[in-house]
């Protein structure tokens, strides 16, 4: 299986994002992140709860976008906000900009009281944030997604966090980030952003220039893993046989 | 003569006849599903001014937004879902023409329907902490637990509706409703957060017909918290009303490009549907989708 491609890698890289998560709530948002967890509940941790999006548990693993086989349970929006107060949930979000602090912003860019582009509004991040585990997918990585400092902080970071209080910072927890360059966490000096791995053929020095801010980085960066030919097979196979992933990370 | 409760039937003129400039007016449903969009089109049709919106919202906002009927508007998302950037909502804060805007966390907002349903004043949250949810709406304060641990929580204010608004499937004439999709949404809790709550259904049933062959857990609205009901036919329109209709794509793609079109697209737009009644949208609607199909 030599034609791996790059969503292959990042599914993968964001089924193990959620690998030790055990019996918790796994809610992806956007289609790679729908990808990788139900890779991870086919894999790694069959134990992941997960939903069709709507108001169903999934008892099985469909593939992408495909209706629901058994239901196991109810979750509609008001469950929703119970599980977040709860706790066993873990959520990847999308994240129109994120900054060296692990901050992120689906709210608006530029001046909030008058925005150069309005954005989805806040959403569940400032609540997801302070409560149960959240990281973030970026399909294009680039200096406008990795900035400096976001215009609006809807998600929080840890630094942030901290700073309001033990209040917010008890249950902050920013897992990973992965976009379709590398993976990183927030333990870099001073709560950081910090490069844990790059995708194979990316090098420290790609990420660094579509990177908008000063990035940790060790001296000995290790490369992403490969997927396996088990999780190719269930990628290819079972899970996106139409390739839907290659419309969010082309095949380069 | 037997006394029974009191029929509140009304139709939707009647409805937004009952409505004031200055009001604070929540609209049920999510982003682009079940949504009251007859008596949103009814409101676009009236006089009615500066009004104060509350909504998760969707092209409800968008559309009031537009005819430029809202002075506040308190929201966490305005979303079509299957385009996920509401045009007319875009537009509007881009051009700086909301003149007060409430953005808070989607659970916050939920919080705050809460404490104005239970008649307090706030209620404590961990939401919103650390994020510029605090730092653009300065009037949201936090209160320290009075108990050993002393976390400082937000203090969620109550999201207090002089109205509510809300679409489900199926009503009696005394307002008791059942929703019969996947989710309830939080229709219950906006009726209960408002002084006065209209709700408007796919079809009025006598009340033994809400309970025939559907579980009585979905009846989620109590005539107690409703004070008027009406019958609109695909009043949920072009949002989902699952299980009478899903949303209508192609016409909110329609939509959605007249939105974020020029100014004539949009007049089009407005003259073909939104210039006549909700039979004449309905009509038009019909027309639409038969070009389309």
């Amino acid at each position: 299986m030599s034609d791996i491609t790059r969503a292959d890698v990042c599914a993968a890289a964001i089924a193990d994002a959620f690998k030790d998560d055990g019996e918790i709530f796994a809610s992806p948002m956007g289609m790679l992140p729908m990808l990788g967890v139900r890779l991870a509940r086919l894999t790694s941790n069959p134990d992941l709860v997960i939903s069709d999006g709507e108001a169903l548990f999934l008892a099985g693993t469909p593939p992408l976008f495909a209706k629901a086989d058994v239901v196991e349970g109810w979750i509609p929006f008001r469950k929703v906000f119970d599980v977040i107060a709860y706790g066993k949930r873990h959520v990847m979000m999308g994240a129109t900009q994120v900054d060296r602090h692990g901050n992120q912003n689906i709210s608006a860019i530029g001046d909030f009281a008058q925005p150069k582009r309005q954005l989805l509004g806040s959403r569940g991040a400032p609540g997801n944030t302070v409560n149960n585990r959240t990281s973030y997918w970026v399909p294009k990585h680039s200096p406008r997604v990795f900035v400096e400092r976001v215009d609006v902080v809807s998600g929080v970071g840890p630094a942030l966090a901290k700073q309001a209080g033990p209040a917010a910072a008890r249950f902050n927890d920013i897992h990973r980030i992965v976009s379709n360059l590398a993976v990183f966490d927030v333990k870099g000096e001073g709560d950081t952003v910090r490069l844990l791995s790059v995708h194979p053929g990316v090098t420290v020095d790609e990420v660094r220039e579509a990177t908008g801010f000063e990035l940790d980085a060790g001296d000995d960066v290790p490369t992403t893993r490969l997927p396996t030919t088990e999780e190719l097979v269930l990628i290819r196979e079972v899970l996106d046989p139409k390739a839907l992933r290659h419309r969010e990370v082309p095949v380069a | 003569m037997t006394k029974a409760p009191r029929d509140k039937r009304m139709t939707v003129d009647q409805i937004v006849g009952e409505l004031e400039d200055g009001m604070t007016i929540g609209i049920g449903g999510w982003g682009p599903r079940r949504k009251p969009m007859a008596l949103v089109r009814a409101i676009l049709r009236s006089e009615l001014e500066d009004l104060t919106i509350v909504s998760w919202g969707g092209a409800d906002v968008g559309l009031l937004l537009r005819a430029g009927k809202v002075r506040k508007l308190v929201y966490a998302f305005v979303s079509l879902d299957s385009v996920p950037l509401e045009p007319n909502f875009q537009r509007a804060r881009q051009a700086g023409a909301i003149p007060e805007v409430v953005e808070l966390d989607e659970g916050m907002f939920q919080t705050g329907l809460r404490a104005a349903a239970q008649r307090l004043p706030f209620l404590p949250m961990r939401a919103g902490l650390g994020s510029d949810v605090l730092v653009n709406n300065p009037q949201l304060q936090t209160v320290t637990s009075p108990y050993d641990d002393a976390e400082e929580l937000v203090a969620v204010p109550a999201l207090h509706l002089d109205v509510a608004l809300v679409h489900l499937n199926r009503a009696d004439q005394h307002g008791n409703a059942s929703y019969l999709g996947p989710d309830p949404y939080f229709d219950d809790l906006f009726c209960m957060a408002a002084d006065r709550a209209y709700v408007s259904v796919e079809q009025i049933v006598d009340t033994a017909g809400l309970t025939v062959d559907t579980p009585v857990q979905r009846i989620l609205l109590n005539r107690m918290m409703v004070a008027g009901v009406v019958e609109t036919p695909n009043g949920a329109h072009f949002t989902t009303c699952t299980p009478d209709y899903e949303r209508d794509e192609k016409f909110q793609k329609a939509y959605a490009a007249a939105a974020g079109g020029t100014d004539e697209d949009w007049a089009a737009f407005e003259e073909r549907f939104l210039s006549g009644d909700e039979a004449a949208y309905q009509a038009a609607v019909r027309a639409f989708t038969e070009e389309q199909a």
